[in-house]
């Protein structure tokens, strides 16, 4: 119970360092104009009709689903940073217990995530993305599910790299497939078996799917866009995080103190 | 009585490393002792700390922090323990007064609040004090990015003290600092000392901040060269000396010779005191002498001369 205090501060510090980095706000303000309005909007007008389904809304879930998860992934590779500036010493030698310094990076990088989703919501109503107080209830568990799983991704990733370039070169290789085995901006619906294999391994098909299951619930376009029912989405969610933060969080620790 | 350091042939060798960084050090330290681990660049001293402090696992040996094991008891051990770092571990993009926020509630000082304005009154006038004692005063409240290297320097150490350790470890603690900062700080150590009988391990470049210890430890190549009070430790290298000088200077030597005392001529006599007192050698001259003057050797002096006799 005491380090609920200490998750808190350390949740509490990211989100702190997100609201004082200009360059980051102006970022998730221009970002979701950029991949709902243009992106979206240009798709819609030119694929819209064919597909049978809206573009937009599409798009939308799509992004919003990946934000939350590849931002709180990135985000946990604050603790590399950490570690090279020596903030980690002063981490791991308090009284704190590994488990908590990582479940409170990953708190705070949810914190994160969820408020640079925030203006991707404000566009898809001003779009008329049909978003219902419901739906955006809704939305809330699977936003946390979404940054929870991107987290435990993120801290397993952490894991394989040793300095920030190395960072960023795993990332696209990781990330950039899964755009596109994800079905981030178009359907996956017909894929040949292999690419299929690799979108079922995929953890961002899951979230994607889910946030599209929740926004497209009871709407003639679901049998179209959704993959799964978001329950079994929400199962394979839950088996993955259990997974990657119990593989992720052994790796840090002992790799922090084994070196 | 439980050591309040306990350390039994310790042995790190590093993942990548040849060689062991640490290679079967043992010593103990007393509650209460102000205890100096000296030695050059690369001789295992921050290693050491490391592992003192948990952050590091050993390779063997073992390691006692008042009696708890530091591999199977760690989180025990992170309580009793404070350290103030060799390099600078702030969050850069924090004030001053964040960074120490942040401490005191990971050591569970204080329940976490998201601004200084809502903090208890209690941890508000610690911030203070401490500020003040280490001459930062209003500047803690400032981003760390715009603090100097001495500064920030200041602000370690106010996070350091937070929280009132029982044993308290300084790796290099007044690099960076000014005369008076310094002396500021060893005066609050020092009174630290006396009110809370805390435990100091000291790691340092300073020799003269380690001649106050209770005793010191020298490491070279992992290895301890030298273990004891400063006194045994610079009387088993080096001993007082006396320097002298007459007019007669031929005559004086003469003397030197026959009293067939260890003597060099460093422009004036330099007689080596080993098992002699300085009243001894004088009232042994008849000479009249034109320069009289005793020195007490340095842990400087000893350190120097252990480390070259390892060279050798």
């Amino acid at each position: 119970m005491r380090d609920m205090n200490a998750v808190a501060a350390i949740a509490g510090r990211d989100l702190l360092k997100f609201i004082r980095d200009p360059g980051r706000l102006v970022a998730a303000v221009v970002f979701p104009f950029a991949m709902i309005f243009l992106l979206g909007g240009t798709l819609q007008l030119n694929l819209g009709n064919a597909a049978g389904f809206n573009f937009i809304g599409f798009t939308f879930t799509g992004f919003l689903g990946m934000t939350l998860f590849q931002s709180t992934a990135q985000g946990l590779t604050s603790l590399m940073d950490d570690r090279h500036n020596d903030f980690a010493q002063e981490l791991f030698v308090s009284p704190v217990s590994r488990y908590s310094i990582v479940f409170g990076k990953i708190l705070g990088e949810t914190a994160v995530a969820v408020a640079q989703v925030l203006p991707f919501v404000v566009f898809a109503v001003i779009l008329r993305v049909p978003l219902t107080p419901t739906h955006i209830a809704l939305l809330v568990p699977v936003a946390l599910l979404s940054c929870f799983m991107g987290g435990a991704f993120g801290l397993l990733l952490l894991n394989t790299m040793s300095d920030s370039r190395a960072s960023n070169q795993i990332f696209n290789f990781v990330f950039l497939p899964q755009y596109f085995l994800a079905g981030l901006i178009a359907p996956i619906t017909h894929l040949p078996w292999y690419l299929a294999a690799l979108s079922l391994i995929s953890p961002m098909r899951y979230v994607i799917d889910l946030t599209r299951g929740v926004v497209f619930a009871g709407s003639a376009e679901y049998s179209r866009v959704v993959l799964a029912a978001p329950l079994t989405n929400v199962g394979v969610l839950v088996l993955m995080f259990a997974v990657f933060m119990i593989a992720g969080t052994t790796l840090f620790v002992r790799r922090e103190t084994n070196r | 009585m439980t050591p309040a350091i306990e350390v039994r042939d310790l042995v790190k060798r590093y993942r990548k490393g040849t060689t062991n960084a640490v290679d079967g050090v043992t010593f103990d330290v007393e509650p209460g002792q102000f205890f100096a681990l000296l030695g050059p660049n690369g001789a295992g001293k921050t290693t050491t700390i490391a592992i003192l402090t948990t952050t590091l696992t050993p390779t063997s040996g073992t390691v006692r922090i008042s009696g708890h094991d530091v591999l199977r008891e760690a989180s025990m051990v992170r309580n009793q323990v404070g350290i103030i770092f060799q390099n600078p571990s702030l969050d850069m993009n924090l004030t001053g007064e964040e960074n120490v926020r942040i401490h005191a509630i990971l050591y569970h000082l204080y329940p976490y609040r998201p601004l200084y304005r809502l903090m208890p009154g209690a941890y508000r006038h610690q911030l203070r004090e401490l500020a003040d004692v280490v001459g930062l005063g209003a500047d803690v409240f400032k981003p760390v990015k715009r603090l100097s290297g001495g500064m920030q320097r200041k602000l370690e150490i106010i996070r350091g003290l937070m929280h009132h350790p029982r044993v308290l470890f300084l790796d290099e603690p007044t690099s960076g600092l000014d005369t008076v900062s310094r002396r500021n700080l060893w005066q609050y150590i020092g009174e630290l000392r006396r009110r809370h009988d805390i435990t100091i391990c000291l790691t340092t470049h300073q020799l003269n901040e380690a001649e106050e210890a209770d005793r010191v430890c020298i490491l070279d190549h992992g290895h301890v060269v030298a273990l004891g009070t400063p006194r045994d430790v610079k009387g088993q290298l080096v001993h007082d000396r006396l320097y002298l000088d007459a007019d007669d200077r031929a005559a004086l030597r003469r003397r030197l010779l026959e009293m067939k005392v260890s003597f060099n001529e460093e422009g004036a006599f330099v007689v080596d005191l080993d098992g002699l007192t300085a009243h001894q050698v004088i009232r042994a001259i008849d000479e009249p002498l034109t320069m009289l003057r005793t020195e007490s050797p340095t842990l400087e002096d000893a350190y120097l001369r252990i480390l070259a006799a390892g060279d050798a």
